[in-house]
């Protein structure tokens, strides 16, 4: 029996087509993994089937819950399909909830919206979810406000609220990716369990084909609106028939060869650094408090050296980024780069800084959308005091990042989120700096995308003689292009290590916990089929 | 901010310039989670004493500021009170009876400890006491100002609210000509032409003065319509446009994309989550608009012939009274920054983010 069923979905917005023949079928209790990079319409075809298309969208084909088809069936009717039959997660937990509301009216709004029960009911219902979800009423009262919870606390919320009707259909829309490792395992594991305990069919939307391989039954791989191949998740793992599968698997593994390391000659080095911040005092009148983002952070980075740093959001990766590059003071310990301070009386020291930059994660936001790529990546210079000739230097940092010279002329949106990030490095690259801060630099990448900038960067490491230290969530990242790796938690150096060493042989709890938590991409190409019958039952 | 949606949006740009630092304060970034921030009672008690703490700097600074531009101005109010042909030494007496002999910080402080009294001085012109000079005046322009505000804010609601939700449709592009119009067509020939239409044709209105409250209430109401109107309608024009662009990015947010998934409709939406969200810049453009009716409405009273603020300060300007000048400045900064401090308070209700201290 299928719970849902799309047969031929095309959709167009204002004429430029978006699908294209989309075909899937889901059963209740199965998971489905709708995948791809950015564009393929992973999350087109879940809006089509919630019915929420946006404005100026046409969609043909059918598109089957049970007996109605969503495509034709009137917006009235819809909405009150909408949270009773099906429930849609978002990826965005931290915009997802209404920030004026408390977590129990908007859970039970669910309820109350399809009129399934008196007001007390439903904040009884509510509570009942939020603690299904992870949430229990002793610690998470309803009467929370949504800025009061982390972001895996705002996504229990977002998911109790999709489930409180318990819909046959629950969609979700990459609900982990803006999520830690070990939140991302703790709400996948919910997922997981909403669907046995209620016999809920799942759509789940990841890029990341690593939780895909962990949770799926069925694998869906989309790319530019069509479904290229799709099947059982082990037979698909294991044939890979189609090639942009391939593809996206093996840039998912991506492994870059980076040079050798020259002798250890210490570059930067960080000596029980501290970085407080006041924060509001708890009772009136109190003094102000106060937050330790870093706590005594001590290491060294040595030339032609390339050094991660791990760990999870509010861990103070962030804050001690901004340190080393001498944007903000610090309370105590010491930041140097070949023994000169980075921020000295009071003010950032310029000539340390024109030897260290910066890469940072959104190659949308980080470049005035106003200039041109020569102006941008030329902003670096003026912190020389004599620059180098404008037009080669542009020419060369442009060649280095595989970009052509004549790209100089162009404004940003004229490239892709990939090309702006080698951009980036180039604005990075262009000065010759010692030191380059990889902030979180390809998270937003696709990873075949990610996969050429990472090998850019080995590429640089080799051509450059590259220093740089790697900020990253992404642990698998992370051991790929880096010989040392620091573990941070609480703003605290945990761990650090040879990058193998620290991966293969944690020594902290805390590191293996994050390794345990991060999925991995199973080999399953190598190992024979242990259960032919099984890819076919489920197909 | 509300984006720019073309050039159709003018107004709306450069009024909400106004509402960037409520708005950049909600959008601040996360703080690390494990930052405890102090929740309930105390953090709403801290909220509300930080707000008076800055009110009270607020008047301290605005009180020695205008006291310092009075004392530079030219003249000496005695001389200018008996004419260029008086006895110096009757100057001197009367300078004397006014206080002015003393030294600055003195004549400062008992400015200062008077107006917290009630006392405001003598009138240089009219040898009356300020306070009740302005107390009259008051009793015409904050009616006024208040009837204006709520006509303006009920019309704008329903205006802003009904184009948000026909976006792009002929309702929106009504109400968008509509407010464009009223922005555009001077408020004082428009009172004009009300003038005409509903005091000399119709007859339902006179044509202007105020009778007084003591001949009634509605006689007052009555009296005060027309000039209302002629102040709101502008005001309402571009209160309903911020209410429609903010409400329409709000419209935008995640939010209300998971509202729609639960189920509700796009009208239960918007009035349910949208509405509130939408509130803050409109709540800080109320405020300034209050501000500016209280006491920028000297054209509006000289078209009726109220005798309003408005007109008092012009009067006192050209008459060189610079103690009333002085009172009715200070009077206006205290209501300024006193409805900046409802508005704060307005903030905090609407967005319990605000009430922890954020």
């Amino acid at each position: 029996m299928t719970l849902l069923s799309v047969q031929g979905l095309n959709v167009a917005i204002h004429g430029t087509p978006i699908l294209r023949g989309v075909t899937l079928d889901i059963a209740p209790g199965q998971i489905v993994a709708l995948t791809g990079e950015s564009g393929s319409g992973k999350s087109m075809t879940a809006l089509a089937v919630m019915g929420l298309l946006p404005q100026g969208a046409v969609a043909t084909g059918r598109v089957m819950l049970g007996d109605a088809d969503i495509l034709t069936t009137p917006e009235p009717a819809l909405c009150a399909m909408r949270g009773r039959d099906m429930g849609m997660v978002f990826q965005e937990p931290m915009t997802a909830l209404n920030p004026v509301q408390c977590i129990g009216d908007q859970v039970a709004e669910t309820i109350l919206v399809h009129g399934k029960g008196s007001r007390a009911e439903a904040r009884a219902a509510a509570q009942d979810m939020l603690a299904r979800a992870g949430l229990p009423p002793d610690r998470f009262p309803l009467t929370r406000y949504p800025h009061e919870l982390s972001g895996g606390q705002r996504q229990r919320v977002v998911i109790a609220m999709a489930i409180a009707l318990r819909p046959h259909l629950l969609i979700a829309d990459e609900p982990t990716t803006a999520l830690d490792v070990t939140t991302q395992a703790q709400i996948l594991d919910l997922l997981k369990g909403l669907v046995a305990d209620f016999g809920m069919g799942l759509m789940l939307i990841t890029h990341d084909l690593a939780v895909v391989a962990g949770i799926a039954d069925r694998i869906v791989v989309m790319r530019k609106g069509e479904v290229v191949e799709q099947g059982a998740t082990g037979d698909v793992l294991r044939h890979m028939r189609h090639p942009y599968t391939r593809m996206l698997f093996d840039a998912s593994r991506h492994r870059v060869s980076l040079p050798p390391r020259p002798a250890p000659v210490p570059l930067l080095e960080l000596r029980n650094v501290v970085r407080d911040y006041r924060v509001p005092a708890k009772r009136l009148f109190a003094s102000a408090g106060r937050f330790r983002a870093v706590d005594g952070v001590s290491f060294t980075l040595h030339r032609g050296e390339r050094l991660g740093l791990v760990g999870e959001s509010g861990c103070g990766k962030s804050t001690l980024t901004r340190a080393i590059l001498g944007l903000e003071p610090v309370q105590g310990g010491e930041i140097t780069l070949d023994g000169a301070p980075v921020f000295s009386g009071g003010r950032p020291n310029l000539d340390v800084r024109r030897r260290m930059q910066v890469v940072f994660q959104d190659p949308f936001g980080s470049f005035n959308p106003r200039h041109r790529v020569a102006r941008l990546i030329t902003e670096p210079f003026h912190l020389l005091d004599n620059p180098p000739d404008r037009d080669t230097s542009v020419a060369e940092a442009l060649r280095a990042v595989g970009l052509s010279p004549g790209d100089a002329d162009k404004y940003p949106h004229q490239f892709s989120g990939g090309q702006r990030q080698r951009i980036a490095i180039a604005r990075a690259l262009i000065i010759k700096p010692d030191l380059i801060v990889l902030d979180e630099a390809v998270s937003a990448l696709d990873v075949s995308v990610r996969a050429q900038v990472l090998d850019l960067l080995a590429d640089l490491c080799r051509s450059h003689g590259l220093s740089y230290l790697f900020i990253s969530h992404d642990l698998s990242v992370v051991r790929s292009v880096t010989d040392r790796v620091l573990v941070m938690r609480a703003g605290k150096i945990v761990e650090q290590g040879e990058t193998e060493t620290v991966f293969t042989a944690p020594s902290h709890a805390y590191t293996r916990t994050l390794i345990d938590a991060a999925p991995v991409l199973p080999d399953w190409q190598d190992t024979p089929d242990p259960d032919p019958d099984r890819s076919l039952a489920n197909a | 901010m509300p984006s720019l949606r073309g050039m159709g949006y003018f107004i709306d740009s450069f009024t909400v310039t106004a509402c960037v630092i409520p708005r950049h304060r909600l959008r601040g970034d996360e703080p690390p989670c494990s930052i405890r921030k102090p929740t309930g009672q105390a953090a709403m008690i801290r909220y509300v004493l930080s707000r008076l703490t800055s009110l009270a700097i607020s008047l301290i600074v605005a009180s020695l500021v205008i006291f310092l531009v009075v004392e530079v101005a030219p003249g000496d109010p005695a001389s200018y009170m008996l004419g260029v042909n008086a006895r110096p030494d009757t100057v001197a007496a009367l300078r004397i009876e006014l206080g002015l002999d003393a030294s600055k910080p003195q004549r400062y402080l008992s400015w200062v400890s008077g107006m917290v009294t009630g006392d405001f001085g003598t009138s240089y012109t009219y040898r009356s006491p300020v306070a009740d000079m302005i107390g009259d005046r008051l009793w015409i322009s904050l009616p006024l100002a208040l009837y204006a505000l709520a006509l303006s804010t009920l019309i704008a609601f329903p205006a802003g609210i009904y184009a948000a939700s026909r976006r792009g449709g002929a309702g929106d592009t009504a109400v968008m000509g509509a407010t464009q119009l009223g922005i555009a067509i001077p408020n004082f020939w428009f009172a004009m032409l009300m003038v005409l239409v509903f005091a000399i044709k119709l007859r339902w209105f006179s044509a202007g003065g105020f009778p007084g409250w003591e001949r009634g209430f509605w006689g007052g109401i009555k009296a005060l319509t027309l000039p209302a109107v002629a102040l709101a309608l502008p005001q309402a024009a571009i209160l309903a446009r911020i209410m429609r662009s903010s409400l329409l990015d709000m419209l935008g947010e995640d939010f209300i994309r998971t509202a729609r998934a639960k189920g509700l409709s796009r009208r239960q939406a918007l009035w349910r989550h949208a509405l509130r969200n939408a509130l803050i810049p409109v709540l800080t453009i109320i405020g300034l608009q209050f501000s500016f009716l209280l006491a920028g409405a000297i054209i509006i009273e000289q078209v009726f012939f109220l005798p309003g603020l408005g007109r008092l300060v012009f009067q006192s300007i050209s008459q060189r009274d610079l103690i009333v000048v002085e009172s009715v400045v200070m009077l206006l900064v205290f209501a300024v920054i006193t409805v900046n401090f409802i508005v704060d308070l307005a903030y905090a209700a609407v967005d319990p983010r605000l009430r922890t201290g954020r």
